[in-house]
């Protein structure tokens, strides 16, 4: 017989029962699947049990893990069964020793191969269609959107409210209220991402991207960035509040009144004392590296800037417009940007070294 | 024989001048065309460099050990000097060190040298876990921490599985298909050689002024184009991996093309040339667009060229889609030989018939097309145009359609074999459910809103690992186990070899099960620090990692002691019907002194009298017998008769 006969030739070689090593066994394969049946129930009551998520704080967070706990109830029969099939055929159709045998020479069988391209097919086209749907749903635009700009920055995240006229460096969202996250960049790409809302869509430099959440759930939850952004990355986190509609109104007010009068951070505003030096601190991202009682920082990639022990102002503006002009012992050169003679304005450089001398107390 | 004569002669005498002279000529380049250009400083150390070290002296190190000698020697018209064999066989550990044409110790060279680089990246994934045992900074700052997880990925995916696959395609296959060597065997030297200079660079990226290049192994730009000097060590490191790749696909498919046995149709070959064929047919075509995108990178950096600076008319989300476009199919570049490893494993370890073995080959030849339908499914939260998310996520999921019939197929092959569980067979079977899994977490991920919420999460370091690690690694080591005695001629410890599969089956799920769960929980990864609440979580992670990472020396321990003392090893200690296994352990240096002539598929276990090759008329090989050592009158080396 040629072996292209062969590879074709399916059943004829008997039904499995004729195995004598299963002979004594009535039905091998329906006892399978009652254990596989079994075993998937027991999986997936295990797996649905388990708490896998953060809690749910916006309107599409449970649909989302409605979506996790199908793809849970898909996946595990499709484990169950490859378990099942390798664990019963290595206990029955392990070789005795001294066994010199050969297995059954069995090259295929179509209308099994049939079956098992068949069924996945369909079940991952169901989940794609499921899964598309879910996608337009959660990123349909909603009626009073705030749009919300977020910009990420080594190491830190600064947030606009167009509509407030209001610059922050915290995240206050009213709760129930749409919002339309348009993210932003100033230097390379960063990921915005509140694991509880479940969303998140990267900031990249030269373009505007958007993430639509509706918070349904009052509460303080930490924004993430997730790509990898350099040297801070692991402490570019900072908090989101989530209140009621009229705690988000006080706590415009509370900022407008703090920013003086409207005019957003670090403008001006008239104020004798010049740019805000401790704003300077968080949203030129040095709180991402640097630990600093009075601002809260508490980063650990560079010195801590509160314990300088005696300096000068001179040598604090060499170290922030030339880090690598003295390194401190202890710290690498090349880590802190080298770019601040340019970012800052002369007022604010200023500002921020008069305001870190000062912190040396 | 004299110094001068040493400094003439290829090897390492002659490598370590060339590294000298190239190192001197790259530095000459930048001091005078600097001068020209009346640039200060004319000494600068950066463009020293990246033109002396990471260019001049590389090159100069393959001419100088001898690489390019005979190609000189045919390209000036100079008389070659005539192949008396002595690049082939190894007869000492020595001539493991010198460039040899032997596909089989070309294929060892790999082998030990991807090891080592594994055991590298494998410390590095140690340091990293130690860490991460609590929150806080411990034993690295977050410099080096970026650097360890960047230089780790980077060794594991470009120097330890993609060519670890290819040292041991290089090894078995010529043997596999009756060939006496691959099709080019100078090329083939020549692809080994540049490998090592790849992992030299990303472990020296440390001593680069400013730490290791730590942007991860995807070095996204605009980060990579704004890091210290040791980015440069990635972006050309990259370079000479890709080549050394590239330079290898070709060559398999060369060889896997013309070189076949007579009788061996393409129905005839064993699934592992099927899985090297499709996989080199991957590389060829996707590995030049990340040799482009770390290109872009080199010349951002270097030149001031504006690729992926939007203010200038760049396009930061370009550098993704080229570099995804290599970076997926690599993820097939890394499963694919693996399949044919398990097909061939599974096969004689359970004396079975691969099932449905042209849908075996059929499945992984719609998974190289589908593979570089899919790129896309890593830049659901990248920004790019948001409808291209449906027909990627559509295209990722029907992958798992062939990639389900393997696995299914191999179910169904051990359905009624005669099972031996030895090392190899146990690596498969832990392959097949640690495969399952990672499999199915990529089906999830495949899901667009899912996987929004956890890209970038631990979620992705658990599938990533599950896939190449539960997948690709255990097949390697199945690999390894099931061609040790061919390699070696001398068997491994059967209960060291078992004591390891446990211990790695068992602390791989302990180390990287629970990381789905801190990852949906909300842990970011490439992180050196975390928030509290998964402080237990990783702990635990961590102490199972080290153990995990201890398993491994139980491996190179039985490997080291049984290739010095093991038993001997006959020429067919499994009872395979594959042709690498009718000749003596290890083979002759010519690999046959007859060769062989295929009369049946490879795999006709339990079909009486028939076999897969016969060396003479009529008399089948397969009884054990040892053909004549190598020697006299053996098949014709491959020498070229230009």
């Amino acid at each position: 017989m040629d072996e292209r006969d062969r590879v074709q030739d399916d059943e004829a070689k008997g039904p499995p029962e004729t195995d004598p090593r299963i002979a004594g066994e009535k039905h091998p394969v329906a006892k399978m699947i009652g254990i596989g049946v079994l075993a998937s129930l027991v999986g997936i009551a295990i797996t649905l049990w388990i708490d896998w998520f953060p809690e749910a704080g916006s309107t599409s967070a449970n649909k989302i893990d409605t979506l996790y706990d199908v793809l849970l109830i898909c996946s595990v029969p499709v484990f169950v069964l490859v378990m099942t099939v390798a664990i019963y055929s290595v206990v029955r159709f392990r070789a005795k020793p001294g066994d010199l045998g050969d297995g059954a020479p069995i090259h295929g069988n179509t209308r099994l191969e049939v079956i098992w391209v068949t069924i996945p097919f369909l079940m991952v086209t169901a989940l794609a269609i499921y899964g598309w749907i879910t996608l337009d749903d959660i990123e349909a635009k909603q009626p009073n959107e705030m749009v919300v700009n977020v910009t990420g920055q080594q190491f830190t995240w600064t947030f606009q409210y167009p509509s407030e006229k209001l610059d922050a460096k915290e995240l206050v969202l009213p709760v129930d209220r749409p919002v339309d996250f348009r993210i932003h960049t100033k230097d390379v790409i960063h990921s915005f991402w509140v694991p509880q809302f479940r969303l998140k869509s990267d900031a990249v430099p030269g373009l505007t991207t958007t993430v639509r959440v509706t918070p349904d759930r009052e509460g303080n939850f930490e924004v993430v960035c997730t790509e990898l952004c350099g040297l801070g990355h692991s402490t570019m986190r900072q908090f989101a509040s989530v209140v009621s509609a009229g705690e988000f109104r006080s706590w415009v007010a509370d900022q407008k009144k703090a920013a003086g009068g409207g005019a957003p951070a670090g403008g001006g505003g008239g104020q004798a004392s010049g740019p805000d030096a401790a704003a300077l601190f968080t949203s030129n991202g040095c709180s991402g590296c640097h630990t600093l009682a009075e601002a809260g920082a508490t980063a650990k990639v560079g010195p801590d800037l509160g314990k300088l022990g005696k300096v000068n102002a001179a040598f604090i503006r060499t170290s922030i417009v030339d880090p690598n002009a003295e390194v401190t012992k202890g710290y690498k050169p090349n880590i802190m940007p080298q770019d601040f003679k340019d970012k800052l304005s002369k007022e604010e450089l200023d500002a921020l070294v008069k305001y870190l001398l000062k912190a040396q107390g | 024989m004299t110094f001068a004569q040493r400094l003439t002669r290829p090897g390492w005498y002659r490598a370590f001048l060339g590294i000298a002279l190239g190192f001197g000529l790259g530095t000459t380049i930048v001091v005078v065309i600097r001068s020209l250009y009346g640039w200060d400083p004319v000494w600068d150390q950066d463009a020293i460099v990246t033109v002396g070290a990471l260019i001049g002296a590389p090159f100069g190190y393959l001419i100088g050990i001898g690489c390019f000698d005979y190609w000189f020697r045919w390209a000036s018209g100079a008389p070659t000097i005539p192949e008396d064999h002595s690049g082939h066989g190894a007869y000492s550990w020595r001539d493991y060190f010198r460039v040899n044409t032997d596909h089989k110790v070309i294929g060892i060279q790999y082998i030990c040298t991807t090891f080592f680089f594994f055991v590298c990246g494998g410390l590095m994934a140690m340091l990293m876990r130690a860490e991460l045992a609590q929150p806080g900074t411990q034993f690295v700052d977050p410099n080096t921490f970026n650097g360890l997880f960047s230089v780790h990925a980077s060794l594991m995916i470009f120097l330890f599985i993609i060519p670890v696959f290819a040292g041991i395609a290089n090894y078995v296959i010529p043997l596999m298909i009756g060939a006496p060597d691959m099709a080019f065997p100078r090329l083939n030297a020549l692809s080994f050689w540049m490998l090592p200079i790849a992992g030299v660079m990303m472990l020296t990226s440390y001593f680069a002024e400013g730490g290791a290049f730590a942007t991860g192994w995807t070095a996204y730009a605009p980060l990579s184009t704004d890091t210290p000097m040791g980015q440069q060590f990635f972006t050309l490191g990259v370079q000479f991996a890709g080549a050394s790749s590239i330079a290898t696909a070709l060559n398999f498919l060369v060889t896997i093309i013309t070189m076949r046995a007579p009788g061996m149709t393409f129905w005839r070959m064993p699934l592992l040339v099927w899985a090297n064929f499709t996989t080199s047919l991957l590389v060829v075509i996707a590995t030049p667009f990340i040799a482009g995108s770390q290109f872009f990178v080199l010349l951002d950096r270097t030149l001031q060229t504006r690729f992926f600076d939007y203010q200038l008319g760049g396009d930061v989300l370009m550098y993704q889609h080229v570099f995804w476009f290599y970076s997926h199919p690599a993820v097939y570049i890394m499963m694919l030989p693996g399949f044919g490893i398990i097909s061939e494993v599974i096969s004689t370890h359970a004396r079975k018939p691969v099932f449905g073995y042209r849908m075996m080959a059929f499945s992984l030849v719609a998974i190289v097309i589908l593979g570089f339908t899919v790129w896309a499914h890593h830049m659901f939260v990248s920004g790019m145009q948001s409808w291209i998310r449906i027909p990627m996520m559509i295209t990722t999921m029907l992958i798992a359609v062939p990639t389900g019939i393997k696995i299914f197929s191999w179910l169904a092959t051990l359905w009624r074999g005669v099972i031996h569980l030895r090392t190899p067979m146990l690596f498969a079977l832990g392959f097949i459910t640690m495969f399952t899994l990672g499999g199915i977490s990529g089906i999830m991920l495949a899901v667009v809103p899912f996987d929004i919420h956890v890209s970038d999460t631990y979620f992705i370091v658990a599938h990533i690992h599950y896939v190449l690690f539960g997948g690709s690694v255990f097949t390697i080591f199945a690999g390894i186990y099931h061609w040790f005695p061919k390699m070696t001629g001398r068997m491994y410890d059967e209960g060291l070899g078992r004591l390891h599969f446990w211990l790695s089956f068992v602390f791989f799920n302990l180390t990287f099960g629970p990381m789905h769960l801190v990852g949906i929980d909300g842990m970011p990864r490439r992180v050196a620090d975390y928030a509290e609440q998964y402080a237990t979580w990783n702990a635990i992670i961590s102490i199972s990692a080290f153990i995990f990472g201890a398993s491994f020396l139980i491996f190179l321990y039985n490997m080291i002691a049984s290739w010095r003392h093991g038993p001997a090893a006959v020429g067919n200690p499994w009872r395979a019907n594959s042709i690498e296994w009718q000749v003596s352990s290890p083979p002759p240096v010519f690999n046959f002194d007859e060769v062989p002539t295929v009369v049946a598929g490879p795999y006709e276990y339990g079909v009486p009298g028939v076999v897969h090759a016969v060396f003479k008329e009529k008399e089948p090989a397969r009884e054990g017998a040892v053909p004549a050592p190598a020697g006299g009158g053996g098949a014709p080396p491959p020498v070229d008769d230009r």
